[in-house]
């Protein structure tokens, strides 16, 4: 295992490049002109609402679906563990792990063992018998161990408990810490994402709203409250209004440059990545399909 | 760290670091934790602590030295040890005091800091007592 942590973002090669990706099932077009760079060493949270075509995106780009049209391009070897965290209920978790150690050409044991050591999950109890979240750190486990470059996760955290879920993030990050792998996961859980992701890919109805680093993302918005207004006390786009009585409320994308100061009565927030997320998957829910 | 936070990941960190040299608890000489400690003890994502790293780097607090680490260059805070060890004892009894009375940590917070708003527009000091 090497030591080297990753480099600093803006300075790393391309780990995931999808350009005009799109997959059709029959006439209704899961993913469409999907485009972005997932720069290595990164940690990115996929985020949409359900349908939005997360599962799509990370099935075409672990290659078990083929896209309809356009390219996706992982670099190095790809893991992908989907949403049900397949693994055979017959078998043991020493069973799978010998199946990885045969069906992986890289295989670090030592580093499946100690996710499982981690997480508690006995290695002779058969799949079947252990709890759902046992079940899902054995997929885990040999998701690990196959040392990829490229993790695709869906859903990770789904099933989880609390407490499993911070756990299971921070061995995550200190696996990218210790190797400079690249996570790309898919989530629900957008409250428990600040500081752990520093990536966001968001979808909604198979399009890809907004890709890029989370800090320069959120840094160009801005919520602004104030008296009731029609439109904000600054210049950008709005990507949601809300009015309740006297008051409004806007969250701004503000063009580039220095901040614009803003007059007295208005209030101004620094942007949640939570905040964020939901603003967006408020106004594509009401935008008529594309 | 405080995930709900419009306060991006790293400038929290910044902040932490920045209390720890101003309480006296990190000093000149003194070596960070290495970038896998803080993502291991915090849940944070390296680019997210590299990046805290390189801010304290740039305003000249910290120093990186080639294979041995990141090292605290300046303190902040020019206060006198004993001095503020004796002002966090004062303020450690009235925080007792406080909570002996029935406020709770958004009561003082919003006390200590309505007192400090007004000292400075006051330009007087303001004694914790």
């Amino acid at each position: 295992m090497t030591t080297t942590v990753a480099e600093p973002a803006g300075t790393a090669a391309v780990a995931v490049r999808a350009s005009g990706l799109g997959k059709r099932y029959r006439a209704k077009w899961a993913l469409r002109e999907c485009a972005f760079e997932l720069p290595a060493g990164r940690v990115a949270a996929l985020v949409g609402a359900n349908g939005a075509g997360k599962t799509t995106l990370l099935s075409v780009l672990a290659g078990l679906v083929n896209a309809d049209e356009g390219s996706a391009v992982a670099t190095g070897r790809v893991a992908f563990v989907a949403q049900d965290k397949p693994v055979y209920r017959g078998f043991t978790a020493a069973d799978v792990l010998r199946l990885g150690a045969r069906l992986n050409v890289v295989w670090d044991e030592a580093r499946a063992r100690r996710w499982l050591e981690r997480f508690e999950v006995p290695l002779d109890r058969p799949c079947g018998k252990l709890s759902g979240g046992q079940r899902a750190q054995v997929a885990f486990a040999v998701a690990v161990g196959s040392c990829p470059d490229v993790l695709l996760l869906d859903e990770p955290l789904a099933n989880l408990d609390p407490l499993a879920r911070r756990e299971v993030t921070g061995e995550l990050l200190a696996e990218v810490a210790a190797t400079g792998m690249t996570v790309l996961l898919s989530t629900h859980v957008v409250t428990e994402l600040g500081g752990v992701a520093d990536h966001l890919l968001l979808l909604a109805r198979g399009r890809l709203l907004v890709g890029g680093d989370l800090d320069d993302l959120l840094a160009r918005h801005v919520r602004y409250e104030g008296p009731r207004s029609d439109v904000p006390p600054v210049l950008g786009d709005v990507v949601e209004a809300r009015h309740h009585g006297g008051q409004s409320s806007f969250l701004v994308r503000l063009p580039e440059g220095p901040r614009p100061a803003v007059a007295g009565q208005w209030a101004e927030r620094a942007v949640s990545l939570e905040d964020y997320v939901l603003a967006q998957l408020a106004v594509t829910r009401k935008e008529p399909a594309a | 760290m405080d995930r709900s936070s419009g306060l991006p990941a790293y400038l929290q960190l910044v902040r932490q670091a920045r209390e720890a040299l101003r309480l006296g608890w990190l000093g000149p000489g003194d070596r960070l934790p290495t970038v896998r400690d803080v993502v291991a003890t915090s849940g944070v994502n390296a680019n997210t602590v590299l990046k805290a790293y390189r801010e304290l780097e740039r305003s000249g607090l910290v120093e990186a030295r080639q294979g041995a680490g990141t090292f605290v260059k300046a303190g902040l805070g020019s206060a006198d040890p004993a001095v503020l060890a004796a002002l966090r004892a004062r303020l450690v009894e009235w925080v007792r005091a406080a909570r002996a009375a029935g406020l709770d940590r958004e009561d003082i917070d919003a006390l200590v800091r309505s007192v400090v708003t007004a000292g400075e527009t006051e330009g007087e000091g303001v004694a914790v007592t």
